[in-house]
């Protein structure tokens, strides 16, 4: 199946059985390995991605279901060639251990920015809440995020 | 490999069924697909349902809530006919899965894939809820407690999709409340869960009750007895035991990898003793 869609903002087309998980596609057939699959069931987080500006699973879409659709995956946040704010402060907070997770944290708390720019560290803790880290990390995650946060914030006028 | 095909409108899905009779339908994918994969189906097809937009949003007609079964949870948390009129069945959304489960799955694939530990049910149960099943022969309606047979199985019938949950507004109730326990917070399939209307006087006593229990039996438990034993009196310890005893002999809970079935019958008593601190 001819599937087309926006890949990080390039109109991007593959010819894949209809069926094919779409992380499957990004890793193996694009060869964009930043999106990572762990668990394959929807319970680690490791393959999010952005779908029309939604964290979504990429291990449980078929190739089909992203006819048309905006892709972000991890490669995409700084194609410009500078750091996504959530990004520059996961370095400066020293947020990331053996980094597996990281690439799917990264794109699930830039949707939970841009669904709530000032969220408390409770929320944020609960908009990451379906991204696993194995490292015990998750102290240095919030604080990351909540840096990224008041720096948008910042950036943003009013 | 097999064909995942998406209609765009519920005409378009009428004619996927008849080339592809045999062929499994799913949403949001975080239940089918997952079996799919482990090889606990092998469907001819797969027809998605996420582009018809006949099946999306929620609405309200007379004095009921209609909620389309292509709707995901996180639209329904957003949604202002939930957040005012069904706060016991945004509680329960809120709890299941994880965020990004929750971005995807939708309300009718929790009901149809039928599931005693399926969080929209208890809810849903408790709100005498019906379900609008679709086909190209024209629409049904039935309660949800008659739809769901048993783990996984529904009354719907070949070709046949669930098109909507109707609820109507219970205004009679001025206490909404749902409790699941798992073995953590995210990601957390429940071990018991329970869904609680009431209508409380001014004085406290309770005047109606709807109640029901999640993971407690093979499909929802209700309890009419408790119900009934709670009807005159406040939610206090004594009152509040009583209807648990009853609850404890109605469930039948199963023993699985998350908890045993003696531990489920006392929790699912204990949540009912509960409700004594939701006032406070």
């Amino acid at each position: 199946m001819r599937i087309s869609f926006y890949l990080n903002g390039e109109e991007t087309h593959v010819e894949v059985p209809s069926e094919r998980r779409f992380v499957d596609v990004l890793r193996e057939d694009l060869g964009l390995t930043g999106t990572k699959e762990s668990c394959g069931a929807g319970e680690c987080g490791a393959c999010t991605i952005l779908v029309d500006g939604q964290a979504r699973l990429s291990c449980l879409m078929a190739a089909a279901q992203l006819q048309g659709r905006r892709v972000t995956t991890i490669e995409g946040l700084a194609a410009d060639g500078s750091l996504h704010p959530v990004q520059e402060a996961f370095i400066e907070y020293g947020a990331v251990q053996c980094g597996f997770c990281t690439p799917g944290v990264v794109l699930a708390a830039v949707h939970l920015l841009d669904r709530n720019p000032d969220p408390t560290r409770e929320q944020i803790r609960e908009g990451l809440s379906g991204n696993l880290c194995r490292c015990s990390g998750y102290v240095k995650i919030v604080d990351a995020v909540e840096a990224a946060a008041r720096k948008m914030r910042g950036g943003t006028p009013q | 490999m097999r064909d995942v095909i998406l209609p765009g409108s519920l005409n378009e899905l009428w004619r996927c069924f008849e080339d592809k009779p045999q062929a499994a339908v799913y949403a949001g994918g975080t239940d089918l697909l997952v079996g799919v994969r482990h090889g606990l189906l092998n469907p001819e097809a797969l027809i998605c349902l996420d582009r018809i937009e006949e099946l999306k949003g929620v609405g309200e007609r007379g004095g009921s809530i209609r909620i389309g079964s292509c709707a995901t949870h996180v639209q329904l948390l957003d949604d202002p006919l939930i957040t005012s009129h069904l706060p016991v069945l945004w509680q329960a959304i809120r709890g299941i899965g994880s965020p990004l489960v929750r971005n995807m799955g939708t309300i009718g694939g929790n009901i149809c894939t039928a599931s005693p530990a399926g969080d929209t049910l208890p809810p849903l149960y408790a709100l005498r809820a019906e379900v609008e099943l679709g086909s190209k022969e024209g629409s049904r309606r039935m309660p949800i407690a008659e739809f769901i047979m048993r783990p996984g199985a529904t009354r719907l019938q070949r070709a046949e999709i669930l098109a909507g949950v109707w609820v109507k507004k219970p205004g009679e109730y001025n206490l909404h409340h749902f409790e699941k326990v798992g073995l953590r917070n995210a990601l957390a399939c429940s071990v018991v869960s329970m869904a609680a209307l009431l209508r409380l006087a001014p004085d406290g006593a309770v005047e109606k009750a709807s109640l029901a229990w999640g993971s407690a039996g093979p499909t929802i438990v209700t309890c009419p007895e408790a119900e009934e034993a709670l009807i005159g009196k406040p939610l206090s310890t004594e009152p509040l035991q009583e209807a648990a005893a009853l609850v404890r002999k109605a469930v039948s809970p199963i023993s699985d990898v998350r908890a045993d079935a003696d531990y489920r019958r006392i929790v699912a008593g204990n949540l009912l003793l509960r409700l004594a601190n939701v006032l406070k």
